[in-house]
């Protein structure tokens, strides 16, 4: 099983209600935020597109920030879902100085490194990713890429897509449908 | 006009829009490992030379400081953690892809050696001093005894230690000022040089001084090959790394690097210690106060450059 | 009077008299504890509501834990317009209960030292003092010179009392500021507004056209959702703009048209269609009157024609108008929603519904539906009195203003403006009226000789500012609310019902409206104890009960009538005095108005200033929703968006703080951070509206970004309904803060 997440930029309006579904769902303290989206402008007047992105935490094959961790609290499960366990982190950072996505941050009040998770707690439970759940335009979808009848195999098979960033080398998890 | 914005989210406090997570903790963290990793070399040095007497700033009065350095040092890493209550957790497993985890294995067994090797001269240096137990003669004996096996344990580990405080930034190939392979040598390079700096400090005798002069003399000169090297590498590499390289040399940080480290830290002490080589009457501990304050500054550059670079995406 | 009786005074300033207000901000993490657990560690106990964010009225469910705080929204999957999936507002609308700057107790304005400041008041003391005000004023001037400026769900049941006191001088800003004109042109042509939600069938469309309309960035909830299921079919979307909005981005043509020059596009489309005979004939010829003169009208309107004046090539033109007939009828030229721009909005919306009707698209799949909503019989109450004068006598000089006109109401407070109709006193609930409505030189005139205001909100908005009594309503999810009743393809009802207790002493409109009713002697219209029981009543007579209500939270019904769409074998009958689409308006021409819409040339900016364009942004409801922590977390405040080659000019830097000033020199009054973008055109700039609020007592909305509508000062009137054109203000920037023009 390989949980990834396609978001396709052709119909996201950048309302952000994945970033506050995330917020209200995980807890994420003010000011901070696990997704976050992402508006590039290319071009001049009147020959002009941009693009949104709304962007998380990768959930890379070939995780920086778990090889770079070292107690082992940044770890993979099943799924390939890359998770952080707060009693074994010690907030050393390493993780973060890894990341090319700035995906992650030190909870402010309980120290341990924070991210988005894919909402694994939902996902137990049968449900989808709070933002996936959430996002008005379906412009999200989250499933498994070794089962090729899922959603996201099909739009990865038939559509032109990218990931962000893949020369850093991370294999990251979450594509973009452009 | 290409134009890239945060609809929403982000200005997350120390990570946007700049990564400023480690600061001068973590970068004189890696001053004093550095600094420690290159005494501690040289002591093992002399020691298997069997020279300890000839040089005793090097082989007793420099180690003398490093538990000291190496204690400071680990505190100053603690107080950058945010979860520090749990730095126990370090010592749970063997993590050989991360640095940070070797770092803390090989300080986990230096840093009581460092203490044994202070305490096992401790008598030679200040020989009114007198153990109040026998347990601790005991310990004195048996390490003087097998100080060289000790010293020869020490060389390996103290590369280690010294590479290491480049290697832990160097594998962040996230921050592409990092993501060099030349960090690790030029951190420990540059980490013996300011060992050579704190020798003469100490050295009593003009003898060991001029040696260590000599010797910083060369390592000064291949830190500046391997800083050329270091800067060459990031020109000729992708758009971010020449981004990443502009920083120091064409960026907000290029006086410091130019002025502090470069000429400061780097070129003056090397013109003065081969002038005071020549024989001009310059007092020796200039050259190597700048040479140890051009070492931080370095290590700070380096960590604040770094978080300053990015994967352009 | 030497000194205006009404200073604006700030709730802030309430430390000098009464007792002050608490106004800390904590953080909202400290809600939950410091160790928060997982939301699915506990059970969540589910509540229906809807969400009253914005006028969509999503359904939703309030999940509250065992200690009774709410924990999330999330969208009601039973019902159609939301489909599971609130937006971000709804999302986030647990802020709007969460918000520590809410209104916590009645306030009454006293003046003590001199000075005027707010005490806090007992609900018993507050509504006596209204009520006592609301008989005076009946005794000394009638009811009808008590008026009533509304909004949204607390404004209906104010609405309800003030008809069972006497007073019909009711008028809300959604009329005359914002969907008017298009209601009526609608109206005039097809014998049927779009309604709010819309009938635009864009699940279904084949071609969207989108004219000053920005789907996505307005986040009405089922627009954006059918616009992306239409995506996905591969819609074509044809977008009108001078800005390249969010949807223009997705378009297949982006027409970045010069400013106030719509109408000629417009009318060169029709020329295109009727000329490259692209029109549908067998609609047009059985559904509509006065095509000839309708070609005839628009035969000089070439592309050509249009090329100078709207910037847009010919070719694009033609283009774009043979894309339509393609998908036609299965294409919606969208009748948008804020459509009051230049003052000849009546008429473009018009245009809009003649376009349409060439398409063949209103009563077609793709195109608009026939929309249906529940009958839900009235709670039992005697008949209203009918009052000497309402909003309408205000208006009478705009023949078609079939809602009453904000602005009329505040002229009418105007001394000198009035002589038989004349208001005296007013109450505001659940609009910010400074924020929402032009020109406040004169609204500050009109309070300024008021007898009374009171303001209801939830919120210590700007308006509250001026009032003599405030009462403080609880949020949507603290109370009941009348059953929702959208039009829509089929029919449903949905419930809102309280999930939590109201925080502080905030209380339900609806309790309010009755207290002041059984003040004022009017028991019979509330003869309830709780507006629940009204609820009840009613769910009862529509074949369900409070109780399934309180299980389902929302309640889809079949349709009464057999068709969605025009029933293309049978003659289709419209509520137009000639039955049919009216291409040609009798009604107009017989009012001494065009007839059909004409191109008029509307002033563009003067040197050194740029025309001032404002929009929505996704994730707020115009200025109210600003100070909700969640929301205020995704976006806390507004860019000016200018063409970098205007900001070189103007030796400007991306975030920048620069502030604005209009032609007739008013000038913002906060800063507003430079955006260069190639987004806009190089005449115009653009700003989200509803920032650059000045009460400090909205903590975290204060001060941030400017306030577009401060600097609308020129209103452009539409004399056909009243409604207000706000586009016609222009702006220059200045980049030294100008000396303090701080609001005191």
């Amino acid at each position: 099983m390989r949980y990834v997440m396609v978001i396709d930029t052709n119909k996201c309006v950048g309302c952000s209600d994945c970033v506050v579904a995330c917020q209200v769902e995980n807890h994420v303290p003010m000011g901070y935020c696990r997704d976050w989206v992402v508006e590039t402008v290319n071009g001049t007047y009147p020959s002009v597109s941009f693009e949104f992105r709304s962007e998380r935490c990768n959930h890379c094959d070939n995780a920086p920030c778990v090889r770079t961790c070292p107690t082992g609290a940044s770890h993979i499960i099943e799924g390939g879902i890359v998770l952080v366990t707060p009693e074994e982190c010690i907030g050393c950072g390493a993780c973060i100085e890894s990341c090319p996505y700035d995906a992650r941050y030190p909870h402010p009040e309980e120290g341990h490194v924070d991210k988005c998770t894919f909402c694994n707690h939902r996902l137990e439970k049968g449900e989808l990713p709070a933002c996936v759940s959430v996002c008005p335009t379906k412009c999200m979808y989250f499933g498994d890429l070794d089962d090729a009848n899922s959603d996201v195999s099909k739009l990865l098979a038939t559509r032109q897509h990218k990931v962000l960033a893949p020369e850093a080398g991370t294999k990251p998890r979450v594509y973009y449908l452009i | 006009m290409e134009e890239e914005l945060f609809v929403s989210g982000r200005n997350l406090p120390h990570i946007d829009p700049n990564l400023e997570l480690w600061g001068f903790p973590i970068a004189f963290y890696l001053f004093l490992g550095g600094l420690a990793a290159g005494i501690l070399l040289f002591a093992s040095t002399a020691v298997i030379l069997e020279k300890e007497d000839k040089f005793p700033a090097t082989a007793r009065w420099a180690p003398l400081v490093v538990p000291l350095l190496l204690t400071v040092g680990l505190f100053a890493l603690i107080v950058d953690l945010h979860h520090p209550l749990y730095s126990w957790q370090l010592y749970t497993t063997i993590r050989l892809e991360s640095p940070m985890s070797w770092g803390a294995w090989v300080l986990l067994i230096v840093t009581p050696i460092s203490y044994l090797w202070a305490f096992a001269d401790l008598r030679i240096l200040f020989p009114k001093l007198d153990w109040k137990f026998k347990v601790l003669y005991q310990i004195e004996d048996l390490v003087r005894k097998y100080r060289k096996v000790i010293a020869w344990i020490l060389i390996p580990l103290c590369i280690i230690l010294g590479i290491y405080t480049g290697i832990l930034l160097s594998a962040f190939n996230a921050r592409p000022l990092w993501n060099s392979a030349i960090l690790g040598p030029l951190f420990l390079i540059s980490g013996l040089s300011t060992a050579a700096a704190a020798i003469i400090l100490l050295a009593k005798s003009h003898s060991e001084s001029s040696l260590f002069s000599k010797i910083d003399i060369i390592l000064i000169i291949i830190e500046i090959g391997l800083v050329i090297h270091l800067i060459m590498g990031y020109y000729s590499g992708t758009e971010m790394q020449v981004e990443a390289a502009n920083i120091l040399i064409n960026g907000e940080l290029s006086i410091m690097f130019f002025v502090f480290f470069i000429l400061l830290g780097l070129i003056v002490p090397l013109v003065m210690e081969v002038f005071e080589l020549l024989g001009t009457k310059i007092p020796v501990y200039i050259p190597a106060i700048l040479v140890l304050i051009g070492g931080l500054i370095f290590r700070i550059l380096m960590v604040e450059a770094g978080q300053l670079s990015r994967i352009l995406y | 009077m030497e000194t205006t009786r009404r200073d604006f005074i700030k709730i802030s300033s309430l430390g000098a008299g009464g007792v002050a207000l608490t106004s800390t901000t904590i953080p909202l993490s400290g809600i939950f504890g410091k160790k928060k657990p997982a939301l699915d560690d506990e059970k969540l106990t589910k509540i229906p509501t809807y969400c009253d964010i914005c006028f969509w009225k999503c359904a939703a469910w309030a999940f509250v834990d065992a200690t009774g705080k709410i924990r999330k929204l999330e969208g009601n999957k039973n019902d159609l317009l939301d489909r599971g999936r609130l937006c971000p507002r709804g999302t986030g609308g647990i802020g709007a209960y969460y918000d520590d700057d809410r209104l916590k107790t009645p306030l009454v304005r006293i003046e003590e030292d001199g000075e005027q400041v707010f005490k806090e008041a007992s609900w018993e003391e507050a509504l006596d003092l209204v009520a006592n005000k609301m008989k005076e004023i009946k005794e000394k001037h009638g009811p009808e010179s008590f008026a009533l400026l509304k909004h949204g769900s607390p404004g209906k049941h104010f609405a309800h009392l003030f008809q069972a006191y006497g007073s019909n001088t009711i008028a809300e800003p959604a009329f005359a500021q914002c969907r008017g004109p298009r209601d009526v042109g609608f109206k005039l042509t097809f014998g049927k507004p779009p309604g709010s939600p819309e009938n635009t069938d864009l699940r279904d469309a084949k071609c969207i056209v989108l004219i000053g309309s920005h789907i996505g960035e307005n986040m009405h909830n089922s627009q954006v959702q059918e616009l992306s299921d239409a995506i996905d079919k591969g819609v074509s979307i044809i977008t009108v703009d001078p800005r390249l909005s969010t949807v223009a981005n997705k378009s297949k043509f982006w027409l970045p048209i010069r400013p106030s020059t719509d109408m000629a596009l417009l009318l060169s489309w029709m020329h295109v269609l009727i000329y490259e005979e692209l029109y549908d004939k067998e609609y047009v010829e059985k559904n509509t009157t006065g095509f000839e003169e309708l070609k005839k009208h628009v035969r000089q309107f070439t592309p050509e024609w249009a090329y100078p004046i709207t910037d847009i090539k010919p070719e694009m033109i033609r283009k774009s108008a043979r894309e339509m007939a393609i998908s036609a009828p299965s294409t919606i030229v969208h009748p948008g929603r804020h459509v009051v721009w230049y003052g000849d909005d009546t008429q473009r919306s018009r245009a809009i519904a003649i376009l349409n009707a060439l398409l063949g698209s209103w009563g077609r799949r793709g195109g608009f539906y026939f929309s249906e909503k529940m009958r839900i019989p009235k709670y039992p109450q005697p008949p209203y009195p009918k009052p000497k004068w309402d909003a309408h006598t205000l208006s009478h000089h705009f023949p078609f203003a079939n809602h009453g006109v904000t602005g009329d109401v505040i002229k009418a407070s105007l001394i000198e403006k009035t002589k038989e109709h004349h208001v005296k006193a007013w109450m505001v609930a659940g609009t910010n009226l400074t924020k929402s409505v032009p020109e406040r030189a004169v609204i500050e005139s009109a309070i300024n000789e008021l007898e009374f205001l009171v303001v209801v909100d939830t919120m210590p908005m700007e308006i509250t500012g001026y009032a003599d009594v405030i009462l403080p309503e609880c949020t949507y999810l603290e109370r009941y609310d009348q059953l929702r009743n959208s039009s829509w393809r089929t029919p449903s009802v949905a419930l809102r019902m309280p999930a939590v207790k109201p925080k502080y002493q905030s209380k339900p409109a609806w309790w309010m409206a009755k207290q002041l009713g059984e003040r004022l002697g009017l028991q019979d219209y509330f003869d309830y104890e709780d507006y629940e029981e009204v609820i009840k009543w009613q769910l009862e007579h529509v074949g369900t009960s409070l109780e399934e209500m309180k299980h389902l939270g929302v309640k889809n019904y079949d349709r009464r009538s057999k068709n969605l769409y025009m029933d293309e074998k049978a003659t289709q009958k419209f509520k137009t005095p000639s039955g049919k689409i009216e291409l040609y308006s009798q009604k107009l021409k017989d009012a001494g108005f065009e007839p059909f819409p004409v191109y008029k040339e509307h002033e563009r900016p003067p040197k050194n200033y740029l025309r001032m364009i404002y929009g929505r942004a996704p994730m707020h409801t115009f200025s109210k929703t600003v100070n909700n922590p969640y929301l205020n977390e995704l976006k806390n405040e507004n860019l000016l968006w200018i063409n970098p080659r205007v900001a070189k000019k103007w030796n400007l830097h991306y975030g920048q703080k620069v502030w604005l000033k209009n032609q007739d020199g008013v000038i913002s009054t906060f800063p507003i951070k430079v955006r260069m973008t190639e987004r806009i055109r190089w005449d115009s700039i653009y700003m989200v509206h509803g920032f650059g609020h000045n009460n400090k007592n909205l903590t975290r909305a204060y001060s941030k970004g400017a306030s577009d509508t401060k600097l609308i000062s020129k209103i452009l009137t539409d004399p056909i309904m009243g409604g207000t054109g706000l586009r016609g203000n222009f702006v220059t920037i200045l980049t030294e803060e100008p000396t303090k023009n701080i609001e005191s």
